[in-house]
Parts: C-alpha cells; sequence; structure tokens
C-alpha cells in the first residue's frame, strides 16, 4: 500500500521542456512552408507576367472590346 | 397563545407555508436543500457529510472497531468503512458515459431534420432567383470579365488563352 511520492513541482517546466521545441520547430516549418509554396511562387507569377509584358497592346484590346466610357472602340 | 388566535383569522393559508410555532414567534422549516449536500466531485474530494447517514446495526459496529487500532482492520472492512464515507471512488467517478453517443446522434438528426426543411422552403417559400442568373446573361458577364482582364496574373484572366479564344488546358 506504500505508493511512490509523485512529483509535486516544476510539473510546468517539465511540460514547456517538452512542447516549446516542438511548438517552435512546427511554427518554423508552417512558416517555411508558406514561403515557398505560395509567396516565392507567386513572386515569380508576378515577375514573368510583366517581363513581356505590352501595356499599350493589352489598352488597345481593351478599347476595342468597348469596356471604357472615356474612350470607345475604333469606329463609333 | 396570541399566536394561534392570529393564525385563526388569517385562515389555513399560513399553515401551509410550514410555520413551526417555538417560542411564541415562528421558525421556517428546514429544507432539503439548505442541508449540506453529498456529491462526488474530483476538484473537492472530501464533501461535507458523509455518504450513509443512517448506519445498519454492522456498520455501527464496525465504526466502534475503527475507534481502536486500524492494523486489526481486515481489507474488506476498510473497504466497507470507506464506502460508509464515500458513494463513488476516483476512478468510479471520472469513468465516462455513453452520452456522447447519444448527443452526436441528437446532431446528426436535427441537421438531417434542417435539410428537410429547406427542401420544403426551396419548393413552397422561396421566389424565383433574378434574371442575372440566365445562361445567356452569364455568358455575357463572363465576356466582359475578360475583356476588363479581371485578375490576369494569377486568376481568372489569367486562365484565358486570349489568342485562341479559349480556356487554358
Amino acid at each position: 500500500m506504500s505508493l511512490p511520492k509523485p512529483a509535486m513541482r516544476g510539473l510546468l517546466a517539465k511540460r514547456l521542456r517538452f512542447h516549446l521545441p516542438i511548438a517552435f520547430g512546427l511554427s518554423l516549418i508552417a512558416a517555411a512552408a508558406f514561403k515557398f509554396g505560395v509567396t516565392e511562387p507567386r513572386k515569380k507569377a508576378y515577375a514573368d507576367f510583366y517581363k513581356h509584358y505590352d501595356s499599350m497592346k493589352e489598352f488597345s484590346a481593351m478599347k476595342e472590346a468597348g469596356i471604357f466610357e472615356s474612350v470607345r472602340p475604333t469606329g463609333k | 397563545m396570541l399566536a394561534t388566535r392570529v393564525f385563526r383569522l388569517v385562515g389555513n393559508r399560513t399553515l401551509s407555508t410550514s410555520i413551526c410555532l417555538r417560542g411564541g414567534h415562528g421558525v421556517a422549516k428546514v429544507e432539503d436543500y439548505t442541508l449540506p449536500a453529498y456529491f462526488d466531485r474530483r476538484e473537492s474530494p472530501l464533501p461535507d457529510i458523509k455518504f450513509v447517514q443512517q448506519l445498519s446495526p454492522e456498520q455501527k459496529s464496525l465504526k466502534e472497531k475503527e475507534k481502536g487500532s486500524w492494523a486489526a482492520l481486515s481489507k474488506e472492512e476498510k473497504i466497507a468503512l470507506y464506502r460508509i464515507s464515500f458513494k463513488e471512488s476516483f476512478a468510479e467517478m471520472d469513468k465516462g458515459s455513453g452520452e456522447w453517443k447519444s448527443v452526436v446522434a441528437g446532431i446528426f438528426f436535427f441537421i438531417g431534420f434542417t435539410g428537410l426543411v429547406v427542401l420544403w422552403q426551396r419548393k413552397y417559400v422561396y421566389g424565383d432567383v433574378p434574371h442575372t442568373f440566365d445562361a445567356e446573361y452569364k455568358q455575357k458577364e463572363v465576356q466582359r470579365m475578360l475583356d476588363m482582364r479581371i485578375n490576369p496574373v494569377e486568376g481568372f484572366s489569367a486562365k484565358w488563352d486570349y489568342e485562341n479564344s479559349v480556356w487554358k488546358k
């Protein structure tokens, strides 16, 4: 009937020692995953789009489609 | 003496409020809920009263034996003494019940019932959708969005092939 005396102190410290490295590790992994999964591809997509972007060509295409109010398509 | 005469004047109503006379003035009857109660709870391990209030003769003799040396008590007697003072052990009170199954079943049932209500509403309550949902109108909408180059980098217009006028594969 004699049980060993249970741990009375340092319970939070013990838990933190175990869980904090895991928490930091997982957070870093999440941040890295977001950076390399989302932000880097997005930056590349924008860079590629604007590398060979001809704004005058796009503008005249939109003008001919008739979406502007200030400048109408040619022949109107 | 005076008090009883007052009661006769007021009528029987005062007697039903259970006032007992003592020393010439009324003392309210002690209600059950005002007395200390027994309950099994992990956070308050020693309740205000023992579980068994009316001891049987064997229990009374056991209590007498408890006043002597505890080493003389057998294991069954110690357990019997525990059960006099407490209803459930910690293991028994912490044990989960199967209640969660009923709760989940109820949740699913009422979600299903809500689905039936929604179906009925769609048939009998709601009117027609606006003309802007017609297929023709939607086609004109999509064409205008492509003309305006909505989200040309990663979104809507990025998926349209402007040279060939088809959606990109």
